[in-house]
């Protein structure tokens, strides 16, 4: 691990504003995934910005009818709130099914939405990686390259990584907005699909924030009426990242919302697949995965994803 | 030269011109005020400079559960946490969980239970199984978790995933359940 220095931050503004004038600073919340890559010389800050003093750890319900999570709300804390596991039962289930019982105490709301890929060669500093260094080129792209984990839409000629995290999944599907402070104090509210960025010729840059933008929390709009489930496809039933990963909310009209994970360089939704649902999972799938480009050894994944659906649908 | 190959040593040759920062911990009740390179976790304050060698590291990322402490109550990876970042935080490792006079009623029943063999991942296990039944106490849900409303049960089900970050290369699990089982009872 390179060295650096440390500070903790009292606020959200100053912790925005230390980080756009210190050279090389970062933020540091749970620290799961920061220190992993810190281990590793992927990420290489001079200066840690530790934010969890700066008073976001609160639960709040907003004026329509929604919550509002703090930044530093832990995963733990997030899908045992009594509010999120009545109405918001995605989010729970996707939370649980994520990591394991002591990285959940740790992992916060704000550091799981900007957690890095896991694909294989990016975590291996011997091969070529445009994520990790622009401009290398994709091991995951060579030939014989391993690919089963990797995306299958969404990805470009640069990168075909996927984002790992599942309660993105399920904020997708929720229709959850992302709030931030800028270095200059002001706020924004961001959509999901708004706030991650695809991999383009730059896979380097994975979402807009701005040089020093802090994420503030997550709001949640009112609750969707209907069944709630989250279904994870991983190499073993625990403390696995997703292969694939279904979040379902389902009206008892036959209307509803499917998100995926493992599958794009962000939760994958779209309004044409949603409104496919009542025609059943392989309509839904070929709106949400139409224009896919997979590997031959990750093109399992498309069948996987109708079938998990499927499975889901077929326990109503 | 051969690299340094104990505690002592690899603190003395140390680089020190690093930034470095002074945090006060309370460990298993002790109050310690050290002054450490940044870059130091939890686990490695515990480990190097406080000769805590109770808690182990079996992977360093997060992947095993051999490192599990409790932090002010709650059970965390000590590998991916920075001890800086701990400051006038209580800790809480195997050694503050019992002693080879007073076994804790966790320690107890993994040697009644034969729940290891080599001891590796024993510490990062019972750390966890006690958290593993607070959680359930304070019905906290989880994966396997059928209804997120209702009042959770302890089954094997439950214990087994709760227990799935902390691996055991000699496959003692079968007899770490039965372990925690045996003291979820004792306390029903
Ligand atoms: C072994 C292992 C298994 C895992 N399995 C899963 C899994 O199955 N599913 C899953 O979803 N996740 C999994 N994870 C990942 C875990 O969920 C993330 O590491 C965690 O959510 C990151 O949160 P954190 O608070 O620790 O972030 P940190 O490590 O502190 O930060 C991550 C990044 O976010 C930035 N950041 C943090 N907070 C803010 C903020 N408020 N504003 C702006 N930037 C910020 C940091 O600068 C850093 O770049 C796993 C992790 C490990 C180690
Ligand atoms: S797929 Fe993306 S993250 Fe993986 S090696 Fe290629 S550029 Fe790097
Ligand atoms: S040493 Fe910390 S999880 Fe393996
Ligand atoms: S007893 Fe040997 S690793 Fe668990």
């Amino acid at each position: 691990m390179r060295a650096f220095s440390y500070e903790r931050a009292a606020s959200p503004a100053d912790a925005a504003a230390r980080a756009a004038e210190v050279p090389g600073a970062k933020f540091i919340a749970g620290g799961t995934n920061l220190l992993d890559l810190m281990k590793h010389e992927i990420e290489t800050p001079l200066h840690l910005i530790d934010v969890r003093g700066t008073g976001l750890n609160d639960i709040t319900a907003t004026e329509e009818g929604g919550l509002r999570v703090g930044a530093m709300v832990s995963n733990s804390t997030l899908a045992a709130n009594p509010r999120v596991r009545e109405a918001y039962g995605v989010l729970s289930r996707a939370l649980v099914a994520g990591a394991s019982g002591q990285l959940r105490n740790k992992a916060t709301t704000g550091g799981n939405l900007l957690q890095r890929t896991r694909c294989p060669y990016f975590y291996d500093t011997a091969m070529p990686c445009n994520k990790r260094s622009p401009g290398a080129g994709c091991a995951a792209l060579g030939k014989g390259a391993t690919t089963r984990q990797l995306g299958v839409i969404g990805t470009s000629d640069a990168c075909i990584a996927t984002h790992p995290s599942d309660m993105a999944v399920a904020l997708q599907a929720l229709d959850a907005r992302v709030e931030t402070v800028t270095p200059e104090g002001e706020t924004r509210s961001l959509t999901l699909d708004a706030f991650y960025q695809l991999p383009g010729d730059t896979p380097d840059v994975e979402n807009t924030l701005a040089k020093g933008e802090m994420i503030t929390g997550v709001v949640l709009p009112a609750p969707v009426e209907g069944r709630h489930a989250y279904f994870k496809v991983r190499d073993r039933s625990s403390y696995a990242f997703a292969l694939v990963s279904v979040a379902l909310i389902h009206a008892p009209d036959g209307t509803g919302r499917v998100a995926l994970g493992g599958m794009a360089p962000r939760p994958w939704r779209r309004d044409a697949a949603d409104a496919a649902l009542p025609q059943g999972a392989a309509a839904v799938m070929a709106e949400l995965l139409d224009g896919a480009r997979p590997t031959e050894e990750n093109a399992y994944k498309l069948t996987l994803a109708e079938r998990t659906l499927a499975a889901l649908l077929a326990e109503e | 030269m051969n690299a340094p190959n104990s505690a002592e040593q690899r603190r003395d040759q140390a680089p020190q011109d690093v930034p470095r920062s002074t945090v006060t911990l309370i460990v298993n009740g002790t109050q310690h005020t050290l002054t450490l390179d940044n870059r130091t976790t939890l686990l490695d304050t515990l480990r190097e400079h406080l000769a805590l060698t109770g808690s182990k590291k079996g992977c360093d990322h997060g992947q095993c559960g051999a490192c599990t402490v409790s932090v002010n109550g709650e059970r965390i990876n000590a590998c991916l946490t920075l001890a800086v970042m701990h400051e006038g935080d209580e800790i809480t490792t195997i050694e503050g969980v019992g002693t080879v006079e007073h076994l804790d009623p966790m320690q107890q029943a993994f040697v009644a239970n034969d729940a290891f063999q080599c001891g590796y991942c024993t510490p990062g296990q019972i750390c966890s199984a006690n958290a593993v039944l607070q959680e359930i106490a304070a019905n906290i849900p989880s994966h396997v978790t059928a209804d997120l409303t209702a009042t959770i049960e302890i089954t094997d089900a439950e214990i087994r995933e709760r227990m799935s970050g902390n691996l055991c290369r000699c496959g003692a699990y079968a007899n770490i359940l039965k372990a925690i089982t045996q003291v979820a009872k004792e306390r029903a």
